[in-house]
């Protein structure tokens, strides 16, 4: 039971992890390395917000996330649109925004003491006999009412039918008068702030620390990579399995292997099935 | 294009070097000068630098300076002549540093022994463990590389081996700083030169057809897969070699081996001294490493500083300063009425 309960909580934060990061992708073809970096800027964002400018909780949640959007707005128009198409380039680009703002987090942002984000609601319950503070239960609720959302947006409004247009074929959304450039813009923000809303989620669970951005970046592409990159159902369904994974490997080898369990999931996905467990890319052109 | 509409540039190759393209035109000491000053440059210079730097203290960046400098050229050889982008140098540095620690402290071998030794062996050790990965391309080969060292890491971490989080102490130094520095400089000028010729013999035309066209090597009746080995092995012996040197500067070899560090210093420096050259590589080390070295007082602000180069130069300039030197040293520049 109590695996059951945390491997369901864990496998929501790693899908939330993994939302942005698969959107981006899934719509410009951009693998974002810079989307741990924007997951602890958006937690540092909120928590200045809060005891710097000392504002109220919801304003700077707001703050946060409409910050992080621009900012991963303005890193795709200003640097990143002019090495759109050459993947390699893409990478090591987007790679090095992220080192930048995790490193320049850690020179100027977090020194000495901890950071913490408030939860929405103090306390906890007890289901079936474990107790769970409602922050975790808020996390399940919020994860699948966003994936829910999402879905919708990518269904029935213009600007979510553009983009899901662009990601299935770019050339044809060209000639329906669809941007592609301000549509990548446009999902980079979107991507940007999934991350926000994640870390104004699941950092209240724990302290807001630099290395947690690496970590985040490595399990978000390891949910893309298993569930395939590109495909959302993928996504989430890759979360709990590395989740629920994950939670077993804690629970039954040692917490120590916990991203290991991450790692070795990567690994073994591109080696055996590149294309991820629900990839729409076409397997043969990846593998020789 | 600052001028007005109704001129030009032209770039025009330079008399000069139009004549000594073929060897039969070596017929005056101008020539001869033409051809021989950039490379006499690049190996006296880096033979003199020892000599000319004062201190303990720089001649040890120095060797750091040439350790960097076989992991970018590793990572340029990869990326630009065989197509693997491999964003996993700190693999090699970890493979190739363990191997050599162990083999000096449990065998008791000199340090000049044990870096050629873990150099080869390493480099099996991580052709090896990188065989399974090959058939990937592009994103998803970089994605895996990047997975390697981190996973090593954690590996280590997790299973307590090795030494653990503390690492593997009391390993022996290079007999003098000199053996260090000139083992390391002789290290990099060899394997630069030697990669050069490599890439223009048959197999490096077949390696750059492997990067730009494989089916058309498939169709030749070439296995790619065999290709790819050799020139992972070929890349990884150099990785280790730079990881086996760095454990024997430092006498201490640890987690830290498999560090980004080692991954992300060698590709700004291969993006800023030009991609494809071979050359470029250690000229990007030799501005890059030194400029982090002077930037140590302000901690992790050095690799906020180098990244937003390597963002700089990737984004705006990606041609990188090698290329651009070629260009100048071989090339008029005009502007021209149309």
């Amino acid at each position: 039971m109590e695996i059951l309960i945390y491997g369901t909580i864990n496998s929501v934060a790693l899908a939330l992890y993994a939302l942005g990061f698969a959107l981006v992708y899934g719509i410009s073809r951009l693998p974002n390395f810079a989307h741990g970096a924007l997951y602890v800027l958006s937690g540092f964002i909120a928590w200045s917000a809060l005891n710097t400018l000392k504002l109220n909780y919801l304003l700077s949640v707001v703050i946060a996330m409409a910050v992080t959007a621009l900012i991963g707005a303005v890193i795709y128009r200003v640097f990143l649109i002019r090495v759109r198409g050459m993947e390699i380039s893409e990478i090591i680009a987007s790679y090095a925004i992220g080192l930048a703002i995790l490193e320049g987090l850690r020179w100027g942002g977090f020194k000495g003491m901890t950071y913490t984000l408030p939860p929405f609601i103090e306390g906890s319950t007890a289901i079936a006999g474990i107790s769970v503070d409602y922050q975790r239960l808020v996390v399940i609720v919020i994860g699948a009412a966003l994936v829910a959302i999402l879905w919708l947006f990518t269904h029935y409004t213009r600007i979510g039918l553009a983009l899901r247009g662009m990601a299935q074929d770019e050339r044809a959304a060209l000639m329906l008068g669809i941007d592609s450039d301000i549509m990548a813009v446009v999902a980079m923000g979107i991507g940007s702030m999934l991350a926000a809303f994640a870390a104004i989620l699941l950092l209240p669970l724990g302290n807001i620390v630099v290395e947690s951005g690496y970590n985040v970046l490595i399990l978000a592409i390891a949910v893309c990579i298993v569930g395939g990159l590109g495909s959302w159902i993928g996504a989430v369904l890759a979360a709990f399995l590395i989740g629920f994974a994950q939670i077993l490997t804690v629970v039954y080898v040692g917490a120590h292997f916990q991203m290991v369990v991450a790692l070795l999931a990567i690994i073994l996905t591109l080696i055996l099935k590149p294309s991820g467990l629900f990839g729409q890319q076409k397997e043969l052109e990846e593998r020789v | 294009m600052s001028a007005g509409g109704e001129r030009r540039r032209e770039r025009i190759d330079r008399g000069i070097k139009v004549r000594t393209a073929g060897i039969y035109a070596l017929m005056s000491w101008r020539e001869m000068a033409y051809l021989v000053a950039p490379r006499v440059l690049l190996i006296g210079g880096l033979l003199l630098l020892p000599l000319i730097l004062p201190g303990m203290y720089w001649k040890r960046v120095i060797s750091i300076v040439c350790i960097y400098a076989l992991l970018a050229l590793t990572f340029d050889f990869l990326a630009h002549y065989v197509g693997l982008v491999s964003l996993g140098g700190a693999f090699f540095v970890g493979v190739g540093g363990y191997l050599s620690a162990i083999l000096n402290t449990k065998l008791g071998l000199s340090p000049l022994i044990c870096v050629p030794t873990a150099a080869l062996a390493g480099g099996a050790v991580c052709t090896l463990l990188l065989l399974p990965c090959l058939p990937l391309r592009g994103v998803y080969f970089a994605i895996v590389t990047l997975m390697y060292p981190l996973f090593m890491a954690r590996v280590i971490e997790a299973l307590d081996i090795l030494g653990g989080t503390d690492g593997i102490m009391g390993i022996d130094s290079f007999p003098s700083q000199w053996a260090e520095d000139y083992f390391v400089i002789i290290a990099v000028l060899l394997f630069l030169f030697g990669l050069r010729r490599l890439v223009n013999t048959d197999l490096g035309l077949v390696l750059r057809a492997v990067k730009d066209n494989d089916q058309a090597v498939k169709a030749s009746a070439m296995s790619i897969t065999h290709y790819k080995v050799l020139a992972v092995f070929i890349a990884s012996v150099i990785g280790c070699m730079a990881g086996a040197c760095l454990v024997h500067i430092y006498m201490w070899a640890g987690i830290s081996t498999f560090a980004l560090d080692f991954s992300v210093l060698p590709i700004a420096a291969t993006v800023i001294g030009g991609s494809g050259t071979l050359v470029g590589p250690l000229i990007g080390c030799l501005i890059l490493v030194p400029v982090s070295e002077l930037l140590r007082d302000f901690g992790t602000l050095r690799i906020v500083f180098y990244s937003l180069i390597l963002l700089a130069f990737i984004t705006f300039r990606s041609e990188g300063l090698m290329i651009y030197g070629q260009r100048k040293y071989h090339q008029v520049e005009r502007w021209r009425a149309i």
